[in-house]
């Protein structure tokens, strides 16, 4: 056991930070102070520059354009974006339907769909929630009716992450409604400028438009975008769900966030001392410290696994339910620790100089970003989900 | 960075578990515990004969030249099996003293006996007055001729009923708090003028109040350097938490897997009480407190030879989230066992008390809380 990274491993963290500092996109940088929704462009020019030097998908197979990077590359790969505060990707091609592309995709359909995720030609979105089926997923009701080479798509999904942005959607839909809900499932991809498609933006309680309803009536869809075989739906989706589990601890994106927690908390002053000072708020900082690094290291643990060649298995479910509690008690105590400035809505304001108002600018977005963080223990299979994946999984119970 | 085992320490695991297996059963440990002395010799022997004695130590003092990783494996072990013999209290904690401290020929003198089996020693540095802080000193030593001469109270001084010898705190200069005047003292169990008052500890271990009466001490059995002691004390403490943070991993795994087994048979209207998911979901938070414990302990026992800071906030981080997590999967344990769980017969009580004397020793979650937040840094 040792924790001291090797040589060739700081050449490659210096390697990855020279990258970022010399072609992260200027217009991004600091954008936490304009509390607005990033534009589809902005989003595709950072994916598209780490696609350019081969770096969007490190965790890809090789062949269909993915890094040969060790688990520790991949860690600090992480860590580097992490601390240079840059812009999420958007998951919903890279990680959830590339794998399952991949793994049960015809030639055909790994040729055309992989590399224009991999370059950011289209952009994704998922459909696999519905109004009526969402822990309980295998509930879905949404149909896909054989008419000749195409699929007739009726019905609705719901929680489309940045829908209004996609190009392409992937369904889970019903193809037979005489079976066992799990195997009546099939997996469909659709253009989202087929005729039928409708979609309705939900406001989100941060005023955030993130996630949309999406209506299908009488899609037509090539029998081509059917994934695998008809009714098989369910077993590519799990595929597709343990994809989305992994990687979701965030603890690099967490250790930036208590970073920032600490100067917004010693520049607040409470009682003439800084908020940092104060034993209450100390304590309370000093305990969520402590379960980060717990997450740290279990995080670290399931990439040594990795390493050794173990798939994460069903305690990846940890990193879920510990790292999203992480992730809301730190956006807990920004609000916090902002004090009255929590109390603020600034979205949609334009940051001019002049006109906007002249509140601390480290606390700006920090009361959206706390409504906005309940999302976490809710999406990606709730946290009670998770635990009920534990207790079958692992505890045998 | 590397995660994994090397062929020796899987090999060191397996010899660990195998003794705890085949000599240290909850009927054998019971029937230890029931002895006059409340300790094994025997067992301890069959330590030394294993090599675990002198794991840590270097090779010229009869070592086998372990680190931190090694002490960590006996330790998770020894906390499976609930060992009662004093391996923390005389290796990893007075022998890493002396290792850090002392003089070469003091190292010469007692790590070679350590390793053998044939020297017990525990560390007498808490005070009534002083909680956990290790500098809040009333025994003072002053000087007398080449020597010096001792006075004060030490409290709840663990395996002191077992050892040979003492390493005694006293202040040999400066105020109750100072950090500097701290002085090391290797003392005789019988030297006269020391007072012992034995008794069992909550967790069936034993321990003494002691006092010393103008106990007169060689200027030989200063350990290191007089007045130089709290720094070494300190990071000797700091090791044996990262140790015992291994000792309250294995109680909590046995813990947990007992009441998932227990959980599985109990049968209660009509069905297994595991089937309710109120109580699935309990057993899920046990087993990710185990999880998490373990990777802080590895986070701890990893940087224990980083700078002085690293380390005091790796062994604080570390003390606080196995103070917590021991308490939850001990009371939980207990809990779901339902009125089993208090009975003395079965051995969930004893793995929670266990747990429960862990906490309180090297300063609870509050005191490392504390000192956590004290280095600040970001």
């Amino acid at each position: 056991m040792d924790l001291k990274f090797t040589p060739e491993e700081i050449a490659f963290q210096s390697e990855v930070r020279a990258f970022i500092a010399e072609n992260y996109p200027a217009n991004l940088r600091g954008r936490r102070k304009i509390e607005r929704e990033l534009s589809k462009e902005e989003y595709l020019s950072w994916h598209r520059i780490l696609a350019k030097k081969g770096w969007v998908a490190p965790s890809w197979p090789v062949q269909y354009g993915g890094t040969s990077w060790t688990p520790a590359q991949k860690y600090i790969f992480g860590q580097e974006l992490a601390g240079a505060e840059t812009i999420p990707l958007i998951t919903f091609g890279l990680n959830l339907v590339a794998p399952v592309i991949w793994t049960f995709g015809n030639q055909q359909q790994k040729d055309y769909y992989l590399p224009r995720i991999y370059q950011g030609t289209d952009w994704w979105c998922q459909g696999y929630s519905e109004p009526g089926a969402g822990s309980d997923l295998a509930s879905l009701r949404m149909r896909a009716v054989p008419d000749g080479d195409h699929y007739v798509l009726n019905g609705s999904k719901t929680w489309n992450t940045l829908g209004q942005h996609a190009d392409m959607i992937f369904c889970l839909v019903r193809t037979n409604i005489d079976v066992k809900a799990q195997e009546g499932i099939s997996f469909i991809l659709a253009d989202m400028k087929s005729p039928g498609i409708t979609v309705r933006p939900i406001i989100t309680l941060d005023g955030g438009h993130e996630v949309n309803e999406i209506f299908f009536d009488d899609v037509k869809v090539p029998a081509a975008n059917r994934i695998g075989e008809e009714n098989k739906g369910w077993t590519y989706a799990k595929v597709l769900l343990g994809h989305e589990r992994s990687g979701i601890a965030g603890v690099a994106r967490s250790r930036q966030q208590i970073a920032r927690l600490k100067r917004l908390a010693q520049r607040e002053f409470a009682g003439g001392r800084p908020l940092l000072e104060d034993h209450d708020f100390a304590h309370k900082l000093a305990a969520l410290e402590i379960d980060l690094l717990a997450l740290e290291f279990t995080d670290l643990r399931t990439l040594a696994a990795e390493n050794a060649g173990k798939s994460p298995g069903p305690e990846s479910s940890i990193l879920k339910i510990k790292g999203t509690e992480v992730q809301q008690r730190i956006s807990e105590l920004l609000i916090e620790a902002s004090g009255i400035y929590g109390a603020p809505y600034l979205r949609g304001m334009v940051f001019d100089g002049d006109n906007f108002p002249n509140v601390p600018q480290d606390t700006i977005g920090i009361g959206s970003e706390y409504l906005n963080m309940r999302k976490t223990s809710i999406y990606g299979g709730s946290n009670e989900i998770q635990r009920n994946i534990i207790a079958k999984a692992v505890l045998g119970l | 960075m590397d995660f994994s085992f090397t062929e020796e320490q899987a090999l060191l695991r397996n010899s660990v578990q195998r003794f705890i297996q085949d000599r240290y059963s909850f009927e054998a440990r019971k029937a230890i515990l029931a002895l006059d002395a409340g300790w094994s010799r025997d067992l301890w022997n069959g330590f030394a004969e294993l090599g675990l004695l002198a794991a840590p130590f270097a090779e010229e003092y009869g070592g086998f030249g372990g680190g931190a990783i090694e002490t960590m494996i006996i330790m998770e072990e020894f906390g499976k099996g609930l060992v009662v013999e004093p391996y923390l209290q005389t290796v990893v904690l007075c022998g890493g003293l002396i290792n850090l401290a002392g003089l070469s020929a003091q190292k010469a003198a007692l790590l070679p006996k350590i390793a053998s089996g044939e020297l017990i020693l525990a560390l007498a540095y808490t005070e009534p007055q002083g909680r956990f802080n290790p500098a809040d000193l009333v025994t003072r030593a002053e000087k007398s001729g080449d020597g010096f001469v001792l006075n004060g109270n030490k409290a709840v001084v663990c395996a002191a009923p077992w050892a040979d010898k003492f390493l005694v705190t006293a202040r040999t200069s400066g105020a109750q708090r100072d950090r500097g005047g701290v002085t090391i003292f290797i003392v005789d169990k019988d030297a006269p003028g020391i007072t012992r008052r034995d008794y069992p500890t909550i967790d069936g271990q034993r321990a003494s109040e002691i006092n010393f009466e103008n106990v007169k001490v060689d200027g030989d059995d200063v350990l290191g350097q007089a007045g130089m002691g709290l720094a070494p004390l300190e990071a000797a403490i700091d090791r044996a938490i990262a140790a015992q943070c291994a000792e309250a991993v294995g109680c909590m795994r046995v813990l947990t897997d007992t009441t998932v087994e227990y959980c599985k048979t109990r049968k209660q209207f009509g069905q297994p009480i595991g089937k309710f998911q109120v109580l699935q979901h309990r057993m899920v938070d046990m087993f990710m407190e185990c999880e998490q414990s373990l990777s802080i302990t590895y986070m701890v026992n990893l940087k224990l030879d980083e700078s002085d800071a690293e380390r005091v906030r790796a062994a604080s981080a570390a003390k606080v989230h196995i103070g917590k997590s021991g308490r939850f999967v001990g009371q939980q344990a207990i809990q779901l066992h339902g009125g089993m769980g208090m009975t003395d017969e079965l051995n969930v009580g004893h793995y929670f008390k266990r747990l429960t004397m862990i906490d309180a020793q090297f300063g609870n979650v509050d005191y490392h809380l504390k000192r956590f937040a004290a280095t600040g840094q970001v």
